[in-house]
This record gives structure tokens, sequence and C-alpha cells, in this order.
């Protein structure tokens, strides 16, 4: 008797096959355990959305964003501008706000194609097997191997200046662990009933994959998409901070703490405070969304693990 | 599995000797890292003749306004710069089976140099960065383990958790401002002070900051593994049995409870030798280290394909050793795992 696929799926009691030991260890949290991730989650939900609110009104709002100000250049931080100003007298309030706003815009398309990608090659390779298989997990073991910065430089490098350029450099050096965990999702999935009476009811093997796997493996490929997040921020950052990434005139969160180099040796310490601490809690409230998503849909693998 | 091929199975294994299937795991994947090399350096090829920059630009420069036509084909052939990219790419490959690493335009000198100054500063900044992580964070994660729920474990998972959110080049920056800045304990950047010579006291007072800040960024992932994996242990039946045969707690931890937990510790040091290569590029810019990890960032501005190739390839081939180190170090430590794969 084949059992529904939807029952079998959803969260329920902590899985048999959990060691006697991870059992115990998972059983200290409990109850208390239980309130805290849930008041986890909520502060994360809430700190993204002001972040992702201000960062989106803020710069639109305020009256001239972007003012260079010759006379109020490294300024501390005052009542009239919250974060200081920067070396050329900008308010680095609106300027860091506009900089999220860019910074998440860009890490999200490369999040998008990344994705996309991943989640291609990983069902091609999962649903075909073979030497279909074979090939593309070596290209991924291949693109792991190569540090993700420095494929992403050297992409970079090579279609410089353009936004487009960093966007491809991040999109193309990330979607090596979506596409493994599809793959092994579809592994998992090929051999379930249901896909064995589609195929023996004459299905062909796009229709299958159409049909059965894709859907399926949707959740996963949207968890791992979450969780790409703040690591494409983070190389958009690096990339730009390199002055190889988005163009200088472009705010960005790259771009802001590259300026607040020489800032920071001449004292105006602000510069790279703040804008940092913007981008660290936008990082830490989408992986804590993302943890406990993971959490709640995958019970085995506790948040506290590294990906 | 029926008894008899389980019975059959422990014998194959133990009639191994360790030593042979530790040779045999390094054949294999040292057979393995060939085709993936060739990848990775075959795609930096690849990518670099499919982009729309002429690095012709980059020698010349604003010159080549005024530069003849003429003029500019005989330095595109000089640079070897007019012939297909497979062809350039079967030339460089062959050059560096002989041993022949071609010039780096940005650097104006032959690539080998370049590595030969610039590859012992970068070892001896990852190594000290990288031994200061782990020791760092094996003191941290045993002492937030022990402490499980005490406001010290509270804390080192609260900035544990903050430090996983912050680039390494914000840290960087933050040391600087407060260290050398601030505090004026340590130099800003550079390899020594300007005009002195280069001596072991300079170095290491040039070290100091960048591989701290290179060991910090690298722990956080490290203090939260350690801490773990010992809470894992300490719920284990050898401990709570060795708790109650009256053996001390500093024993039960540093004997029982730590050797278990430091397994899939030494896994994690391996896989994270992508984002120590991340980390030294980053941290290099920032302290002007003249390590090879910021020659990548130079030679990425002037599109110098000789110097990037080598440079790519190194990484990886880093990354490659590193896992392999790390398995071989696994196999050597415990007897359980096996060496296939």
């Amino acid at each position: 008797m084949v059992e529904l696929e939807s029952d079998s799926a959803t969260a329920g009691p902590p899985r048999p096959w959990r060691s006697a030991a991870r059992a115990r260890a998972g059983a200290v949290r409990g109850a208390a355990g239980a309130v805290r991730a849930r008041l986890r989650l909520v502060t994360a939900v809430t700190a993204l959305g002001a972040l992702v609110l201000a960062a989106l009104s803020v710069p639109a709002l305020s009256a001239a964003p972007g003012t260079v100000d010759y006379q109020a250049i490294r300024l501390p931080p005052s009542p009239a501008h919250p974060f200081g100003t920067d070396t050329s007298g900008r308010d680095l309030f609106v300027r860091s706000l506009a900089g999220l706003r860019v910074s998440l815009l860009v890490a999200a398309v490369s999040t998008v194609v990344s994705t996309v990608l991943g989640t291609a090659v990983g069902a091609l390779s999962g649903a075909s097997g073979g030497w279909v298989d074979r090939l593309l997990m070596r290209v991924v073991d291949a693109v792991n191997a190569v540090p993700h910065l420095l494929l992403g430089i050297v992409i970079v490098a090579l279609y410089r200046g353009t936004v487009l350029a960093v966007v491809l450099s991040i999109g193309l050096t990330h979607w090596a662990t979506v596409a493994r965990v599809v793959r092994s999702e579809v592994l998992g999935l090929r051999d379930r009933p249901y896909v064995d009476a589609a195929v023996s009811a004459g299905a062909g093997r796009w229709w299958v994959l159409r049909n059965h796997l894709l859907p399926a493996i949707v959740p996963q490929a949207a968890l791992s998409a979450v969780l790409l997040v703040p690591h494409a921020v983070f190389h958009e950052t690096a990339l730009s901070f390199l002055g190889l990434g988005l163009p200088p005139h472009l705010a960005s969160i790259g771009n802001i703490l590259s300026d607040g180099r020489e800032g920071v040796l001449l004292g105006a310490w602000w510069i790279v405070a703040f804008p940092a601490g913007l981008l660290v809690a936008t990082t830490l409230s989408v992986s804590g969304i993302a943890a406990a998503w993971r959490d709640r849909t995958i019970p085995t693998r506790r948040s506290e693990l590294t990906l | 599995m029926d008894p008899e091929r389980v019975n059959s199975r422990v014998w194959t294994v133990r009639r191994r000797s360790r030593a042979g299937a530790v040779a045999g795991l390094v054949v294999r994947r040292v057979v393995l890292a060939v085709p993936v090399l060739l990848l990775v350096s075959l795609a930096v090829f690849l990518l670099a003749a499919a982009s729309p920059f002429d690095p012709i630009h980059q020698y010349y420069g604003v010159r080549i306004f005024d530069a003849s036509a003429a003029d500019v084909a005989s330095v595109r052939e000089q640079l070897d710069l007019d012939r297909p990219v497979l062809a350039r790419f079967w030339d460089w490959l062959s050059g560096i089976l002989s041993g022949d690493l071609g010039m780096s335009r940005s650097m104006r000198a032959p690539v080998a140099d370049v590595l030969a100054r610039r590859l012992p500063w970068t070892l001896l900044l990852a190594c000290c960065g990288l031994a200061l992580a782990v020791v760092f964070s094996l003191v941290i994660g045993t002492v937030a383990a022990w402490r499980q729920g005490g406001w010290t474990d509270r804390l080192i998972t609260a900035v544990g958790h903050a430090l996983e959110g912050i680039p390494p080049f914000v840290v960087a920056l933050l040391a600087i401002a407060l260290f050398s800045l601030g505090l004026g304990w340590l130099p800003v950047a550079g390899l020594t002070d300007a005009g002195s010579s280069l001596g072991p006291a300079q170095v290491i007072e040039h070290l100091v900051l960048p591989a701290a800040v290179l060991g910090i960024s690298q722990s956080p992932w490290l203090v939260l593994h350690v801490r773990q994996s010992l809470l894992t242990a300490f719920t284990e039946d050898h401990v709570t049995g060795a708790r109650a045969r009256g053996v001390r707690e500093r024993v039960v931890v540093a004997r029982h409870a730590l050797p278990t937990a430091l397994l899939p510790f030494v896994t994690l040091i391996g896989a994270r030798i992508p984002e120590l290569v991340t980390g030294a590029v980053l941290v290099e810019e920032v302290f002007s280290w003249p390590g090879v990890a910021s020659a990548v960032v130079t030679a990425a501005r002037a599109a110098d394909y000789p110097l990037l190739a080598i440079l790519t390839l190194l990484a990886t081939a880093a990354v490659l050793l590193g896992s392999l180190l790390a398995d071989v170090a696994a196999v050597l430590l415990d007897p359980r795992v096996s060496a296939d794969g």
C-alpha cells in the first residue's frame, strides 16, 4: 500500500532515525527552547522587515540623498546626522540605507540566478544519472574547489564595472551547493512509488521531471536560496570593497566601506561601524529566518551546525 | 546485512594496513585532482577569452590613443594575444609542465619570481591565522560547552553568531581603528616600518594584527562546532560512565569527551580552506600584506591572465590539499573510519 506523500513529508515528532545521543541532546531544549526559537524567529522577521522598509523609504523620502557637502566632511554622529557624515560630507544614514537597498537587490538577483542554475543542473543530474550525472558532478566539484571569492574576482575582472558582472560573478559561483542539494533530493525521489507508477503508465523522462520531481524539490531549492542571500551580500560587499565590484558612484554597502577605509585611518570609525552594523543586522536576520525555516522543515539538522 | 557478510567485511578492513589505506586514499585523490585542476584553468582561460576587456589597453594605458596600429599589433604579437584561446591554453599548459610559468603583465616580472617573492608571506600569514583560529576555538568552544546555558556560554554563542555575519575586512578595519590608531599598540599596515630593514622583530610586530584578524574571522564556525559536538559528546554513554566512576571533571572533558568531538572538527578545518583563502585575500588587501592573495586583486584589476590563472590554480590546489589532509588525519586518528571513497 502506498502512503500519501504529503503525510510523511510534514514535520511530526522527532524522527526515529536520530541517534539516541542526538535525541537526548535535543531534548534539553524542550519547551523553553521552542519558546526561545519562536522569539528568535519573530525578532528576525521584525528586524528584517524594519530594515527593508527603511532601506526602501528613507532614501526616497530624504530631501537630497547623496548631496556632497565639503563643509560637513567626517562629522561624528549627531542628531542631525545619526550615523555621521562620510569623507565627502554625505549623510551616512541615508547613504547606508540606500547602499543596503542596492546590496540587497544585487544579492537577491544573484541568488535567483544561482538557484535557477543550481536547480536545473541538480535536477538534470539527478534525473538522468549515468555519464551526464558523473560529468555534471565533476563540474560541481571543480566549482566547489575554487574559493568562491577568487572565482568571483576572476569573473568580475574580465567583465568589469557593471552590475551585471557582479551579479554573474556571484550567481555563477554559488550554484554548485544548490545543485548538490537538489540532486540528492531528486535521487531520493526517483525511487518513490508514484514516480514508478508514472513511468509504468508511460510517462516520459521530461514529463516526470516537470510534473513529479520539480514540484517536490521547490521547498528545498527555496530554502537553499534564502540561505544563499547573506552569502551573496557578503560577496557583493567584498568585491566592491576590493574596488572590483559595483561602480564607485553607486552607493552600496561595499562601496561605502571601501570609502570608509581611508576615513578609518583619519579616525572616522563611524564610516565603517554603522554601515557594517546595518550589514550584520541584515545578514543575521536573514540567516535567523532561514535557520528557523530549516528547523521546521528538516528537523534532523540543528541550526547551530554550519551549512 | 547477514552476519556472515559483516564478518568478512570486518576481516578485509582489518587485513589492509592503515598505512596502505592512507596511501590508496592519497593516490585516488591526487588522480581525481588532475581533471579538476585542468577544468578550472581551462575555465579561467575561456572566461578570459570571452571577456570584452582587451588586455592590450591595460598594457598601454592612455598611451594607446597615440600608439600606431602597427605598433599595437606587434605588441599584441609579443604578448601572445593574437592567437586563439585554445592554442594559448595549450602553450600555457605545456609551459607550466616544463617549469615556465610565463610573464606577469601587472607585476612586470616572471610569474615564478612573483610567486617566490610573495608566497612565503601568504603561507606565514595563513598558517598563523589558522593555528590561532584552531587553538582559540578549541579553548573557547570547550569553555562554552562546559558551562552550557550559563552567561559565558550565552555570550560566546551570541558573539559567535554575530561574528559569522561580519566580513573579515570590517573586522580588519575596526581592529586597525582600535589597536593601531586608538591605542597605538601595533602598526597599521605593511611588512616593515618605513625605512627599516626586514628583520624578525619587524615582521612579528606587523604580523600580529593581520594574523589575529584572520584567525578571529575564521573562528566563529569552529567555536560553535566544537561547542556543539562537545555537547553531544557529553550525553554519550562513555562520558556518563566516566562521570559515574568519579573521574575528575577536567579529565572527563579533556580525555573522554574532547577526543570524540575532535574528529568532525578536523574534517571541518579541511572544509574551511576556501574561506581561509577568501579571508586571506581580504586581510592582505586591507593590511597591504605583500602576499599572493593581494596579488590576486592587482592581477584582476589588470586582467593579467598568466598570474590570475596560476593563483586560481594554487588556491584550488590548496583547497583540494586541505580536504585531503583532513581526510588523512581522520583515517589516522579514528580506527573506525574507513579510507574508501
